[in-house]
């Protein structure tokens, strides 16, 4: 630790934590070297590989079962999550999604990029933004729940173990993502 | 034995399993924000060939992660058989895909990335989570109007070495090669469409695609572990219950265990189609030796409290079968001791003796009996009245509960 940091360190204000200057991303192929040693970690201590949208459902399924409690128990998809006594939030899935809010949190600390902002294209306006990711959010989970998993429950894991199954997801996510961009091009360029 | 996965359950407490879920989740977190995936114009932009970062990102882990599992496969250390591998549903899968780009492409993030953009306060990630939960709310209330579909098309844990016949070793030289051309190409389109100069990038980058296809290589050459090589791992471990006969059971063991319904229990007859035919077991599977491979996915999905029962005539063929279900993992398989024949001398009953004739001389692996037409299951010895049996035996079957993943992160 240098002198300087050590300065900063005495003088610890929570406002200091999110106004660090931001450092830039990793290099795209060491990131990618570093995330395929932590999905082999996963496969070989556990057995299971990455998720996220899994985690996602279980969340909405519980949040679902304290607003309306019986209705959970109506629905066959919802009560293999939280049906009847079932804690939908006590699965390994719920606590990787955890791990990864705080792992991502701790990150962006660090690099001094966690802030409170909106990333968008050019020509478009936080509002148009922001409805857009929440319509993207929608039509992403329920893709993902339609074909069992999302970028990293089937196409990251799934392609690294060579599931057939994983790969036809995989080309399908981009293929519907490469067809699609031309037409909405305004929302990012 | 192969030890790797760990079975976390049997070894560690409950605290302790979510804590390593925990660490894993973390680093995954960890590095999807250092590699920019909280950035929604980075994802964005690889759809329009001006910064691939993500698409770099996000294939270079892949070749990664899969050369690190077939590796250690390779050399025994890990089991693939125990491996969650994402089963296949066809149609769904596509159409479930072609709605996930729709929304990428809209939202700017994936379910993954979002919560990380929505840890690091990214307002557009939170709008995007936010949408998910409410995505997943449609899905649970539409789902059941075309649950067929939902459900249709199902493969099962189908690989892609599968699907093109061809050996681990090649699928993994493939798809490496696949992938490094898709870097290589992705970097020409960079240049093309994002102005982006190539040659700034570190040249480490070629030497470490150069590395992956070394690995893939020397996957290949190795190869991956046979039932033979597996048996003989296993054999240190589990030769001995084959030599004090543990794994085999007394016929009136199996009847008791019909009754049994804390077990699941699958019955799996390897004898000829013929022999099946004369007479079988009431719900026994017919299933050669040369078909078990094939069957093997299945039978390691199946639930926890599964008991497999392998049959032959006499035991040799069904001995040889348990030691390929052992060898590929598949939990709690016992042998029926004595085989069909041993069955039939102890409760074929004046019905099938007045069918089957006499008992006849036969040579190892033939059936003793003479059957004068084709019973399959229709007669009292197929499922024997529990009540008028009461026999002593030495009891050898014990649940092991040492399972693979039943589910993937996507459940």
């Amino acid at each position: 630790m240098t002198e300087n940091q050590k300065q900063e360190k005495q003088k610890f204000r929570l406002k200091d934590l999110f106004n660090r200057p931001s450092k830039p991303y990793a290099n795209p192929y060491l990131g990618g070297v570093l995330l395929g040693m932590v999905l082999f970690t996963s496969y070989f201590i556990t057995g299971n590989g990455l998720g996220a949208s899994g985690g996602l459902s279980r969340i909405a399924a519980f949040v679902e079962d304290l607003i309306a409690p019986g209705h959970i128990n109506q629905v066959p998809y919802l009560i293999n999550l939280a049906g009847g006594q079932r804690n939908p939030l006590d699965n390994w899935i719920v606590i990787v999604t955890a791990g990864v809010l705080i792992g991502g949190f701790t990150s962006g600390v660090i690099h001094g990029r966690t802030k409170f902002e909106t990333h968008k294209g050019p020509n478009i306006s936080n509002q148009t933004r922001w409805l857009f990711a929440f319509l993207g959010g929608i039509c992403f989970t329920y893709g993902a729940r339609l074909a069992r998993g999302c970028t990293s429950g089937q196409a990251l894991s799934g392609g690294a173990t060579l599931s057939a199954g994983s790969w036809v997801v995989m080309f399908s996510i981009f293929g519907g993502a490469y067809a699609l961009a031309y037409f909405v091009r305004r929302l990012w360029n | 034995m192969i030890p790797f996965p760990l079975h976390l359950e049997s070894l560690l407490s409950k605290p302790l399993t979510y804590l390593i879920f925990l660490l894993i989740g973390f680093l995954f977190g960890y590095v999807l924000e250092i590699s920019g995936f909280n950035h929604s114009p980075s994802l964005a932009s690889q759809f329009y060939f001006k910064d691939l970062r993500v698409f770099k990102v996000f294939f270079t882990a892949i070749v990664v992660g899969m050369l690190l599992l077939f590796l250690s496969s390779a050399v025994g250390l890990l089991d693939y058989n125990l491996i969650w591998v994402n089963p296949t549903y066809l149609w769904s899968g596509i159409v479930g895909g072609l709605i996930m780009g729709v929304g990428f492409i809209l939202g700017g993030f994936c379910p993954g990335t979002s919560l990380v953009a929505l840890a690091t306060l990214k307002i557009d990630g939170i709008f995007f989570v936010l949408g998910g939960l409410v995505g997943v709310f449609i899905f649970g209330e539409t789902v059941d109007l075309y649950k067929f579909f939902f459900n249709g098309s199902y493969y099962g844990r189908l690989t892609l070495m599968d699907v093109f016949n061809l050996r681990t070793g090649i699928v993994v030289i493939l798809v490496t090669l696949m992938a490094v051309f898709m870097l290589w190409g992705g970097e020409q389109l960079e240049k093309i469409y994002g102005k982006k100069d190539p040659k700034k990038a570190p040249k480490a980058r070629y030497y470490g695609a150069g590395v992956l296809v070394i690995v893939a290589i020397i996957i290949a050459v190795i190869g991956q572990p046979t039932t033979a090589d597996r048996w003989e791992k296993l054999a240190l471990v589990r030769g001995d219950d084959l030599t004090n006969r543990e794994i085999y059971i007394h016929p009136g063991e199996l009847l008791d265990t019909f009754h049994d319904h804390k077990l699941n229990l699958v019955m799996i007859d390897v004898r000829s189609e013929a022999d099946y035919n004369l007479f079988h077991l009431l719900d026994a599977e017919n299933i050669t030796p040369e078909e078990i491979p094939e069957s093997i996915d299945s039978f390691i999905a199946m639930p926890a409290n599964t008991v497999f029962v392998v049959m032959s005539n006499d035991e040799a063929t069904s001995t040889e079968v348990w030691k390929t279900l052992t060898a590929q993992a598949v939990p709690n398989v016992y042998v029926l001791s004595g085989g069909i024949n041993q069955w039939l001398d102890t409760f074929a009953t004046p019905y099938e003796e007045g069918v089957c004739g006499d008992m006849i001389e036969a040579g190892v692996e033939e059936l003793h009996y003479e059957f004068d037409a084709a019973l399959g299951s229709n007669c009292p010895a197929a499922y024997p009245d529990h009540d008028k049996y009461h026999l002593e035996y030495e009891k050898k079957i014990e649940l092991d509960l040492k399972r693979a993943p039943v589910g993937g992160g996507c459940g």
